[in-house]
């Protein structure tokens, strides 16, 4: 999977989690929880999906890699290199 | 007793298999409609509820109908509506000075058979369990959600009280409004259980689930083709003030909460028993300070079943049978039964009786069964029976609970 379809998939995710929220201005550098409505549950709904859809485990301590798009390009590119992008 | 404020009706929410607010509702009743639908559900396959349909969206967003649970969404729908229906404006009283009391048979059986079966895709895998089930089970989620909604920070929790409960939830608003611990309380009861199929499961294991060709004639109280209940989801919550209260604010008074009786069986955990169901009944009648004669509607809790339904007649016939002037009906034979909601619900198909002076029919009855027979059972037709003061609304439940609820027309 491309960094691009990382982005893609974790919007996805999102859309799924947040179905009222905006996505398609969102940018990467940005921490997420700044540009749409996002909780702690919702992250742990993130990571849930990930499991579920690509069956990557991302452990407690990481999660704060997970808080802008660039960080999940970054921390998920190695799990996520030979996964296909699942769509919604 | 002591001198305790009166308790008044100042707005009513509601979804109902056959209605969406108190005049669709109630022109069904009169007209007949029935709400019990078939009803499909996974590992029991099919069989009949009473559905709802109401617009979730016009005051959650989808998120919230996301994280959130059916049971809370639809205490959040009837509690919106019953606050927009009496005119409240609930910053000028102070969101913590309202209060959400919530009637249920039952919370977190359909989320703990989805997430069991969610982990099951999974082979049992725990990890995919998820952060959602502890907020979604808790026995206050869906009074807790209505607070979320609307910002309420006065109390709010749920009153576990079986079929009875949303008697329940109204006598526990009317207590809290007595006893000044609020100034307004939204209360009454709700139900999600057709979307937990063990609830189908162990009615049908008990040999009290109905069955009929016709869905609309499954529910069918009092005839003796009757063979069981149909389950049904539901909601109703009204705006409880306290009289003087309500009246300084120019609110339209719907009823008067007058009195109200509950009590146990202590005999056994599903069967009923009538001698308990009349003593609640008449100590219901004494609470309000009326004669049997002086109850002139009451809607009663029958859900279908052979013997539940004779045992009720019983427990009537002791209270009322000599009465001339009580009428009886029944409202599950149009919705089936909705669990916690039913007795909020079906005094709720009530109330206009107090303006309209109409009584609504126990609708399916094509043969009485003689053991079910009493005087002033209204059947199959409306009965314009002039004016209404007073309605009971009766409520039972497993573990042998009892509630007898006394309303009154408001008064000039």
């Amino acid at each position: 999977m491309s960094n691009e379809d990382i982005v893609l998939a974790i919007k996805d995710i999102i859309a799924t989690i947040a179905p009222d929220e905006e996505l398609d201005g969102l940018t990467l550098e940005v921490p997420l929880r700044d540009q749409i409505e996002l909780d702690s549950m919702d992250f742990l709904d993130i990571v849930m999906e990930l499991r579920k859809r690509y069956g990557v485990n991302v452990p407690e301590e990481d999660y704060k890699n997970l808080a802008t798009l660039q960080g999940c390009v970054d921390y998920l590119g190695p799990h996520m290199a030979d996964k296909e992008l699942v769509v919604s | 007793m002591p001198d305790l404020p009166r308790i008044v009706i100042t707005g009513v929410g509601l979804t109902s298999p056959n209605g969406n607010s108190l005049s669709e509702f109630r022109s069904n009743l009169l007209a007949g409609v029935s709400g019990v639908r078939p009803w499909e559900i996974r590992h029991f396959g099919p069989t009949v509820a009473g559905q709802v349909d109401y617009a979730a969206t016009q005051y959650q967003s989808r998120k919230a109908l996301r994280r959130g649970t059916r049971a809370g969404s639809i205490a959040i729908w009837c509690a919106n509506e019953a606050v927009a229906s009496s005119g409240l404006d609930l910053d000028a009283v102070g969101r913590d000075r309202v209060g959400v009391y919530v009637g249920t048979t039952e919370h977190g059986n359909v989320e703990t058979e989805n997430m069991i079966h969610e982990v099951s895709q999974y082979d049992f895998d725990l990890s995919f369990w998820s952060h959602h089930h502890n907020p979604q089970t808790v026995a206050n989620n869906p009074a807790g959600e209505v607070t979320l909604n609307m910002g309420i920070t006065g109390p709010h929790y749920c009153v576990g009280g079986a079929c009875a409960g949303g008697n329940l939830g109204i006598i526990q608003g009317a207590q809290m409004l007595q006893l000044g611990e609020v100034d307004v309380a939204l209360a009454g009861g709700v139900s999600e259980s057709i979307h937990t199929f063990g609830i189908f499961a162990s009615f049908k294991a008990e040999g009290a689930l109905g069955e009929h060709a016709d869905p609309a004639q499954v529910s069918r109280p009092f005839d003796r083709a009757r063979n069981g209940i149909v389950v049904s989801e539901g909601g109703c919550l009204y705006t409880l003030e306290r009289l003087e209260d309500a009246q300084r604010r120019g609110a339209t008074i719907l009823a008067e909460v007058l009195g109200w009786h509950v009590n146990s069986d202590a005999a056994d955990f599903v069967l009923p028993l009538p001698e308990r169901q009349t003593q609640c009944m008449q100590r219901a009648v004494e609470r309000a300070g009326l004669a049997p004669e002086e109850v002139h509607l009451v809607s009663t809790h029958a859900t279908s079943t052979p013997q539940g339904d004779i045992q009720e007649t019983q427990a009537l016939r002791e209270v009322f049978g000599s009465s001339r002037s009580t009428w009886i009906n029944n409202t599950k034979s149009y919705i089936g039964h909705t669990m916690g909601a039913a007795g909020a619900l079906e005094l709720a198909g009530n109330l206009p009786s107090f303006t309209d002076g109409v009584v609504h029919p126990t609708i399916n009855v094509t043969d009485l069964d003689p053991e079910c027979e009493l005087p002033g059972l209204v059947l199959n037709q409306p009965k314009e029976v002039g004016r209404i003061d007073t309605i009971m609304n009766l409520s039972f439940g497993m573990l042998g609970i009892n509630s007898a609820l006394v309303l009154r027309r408001p008064q000039a």
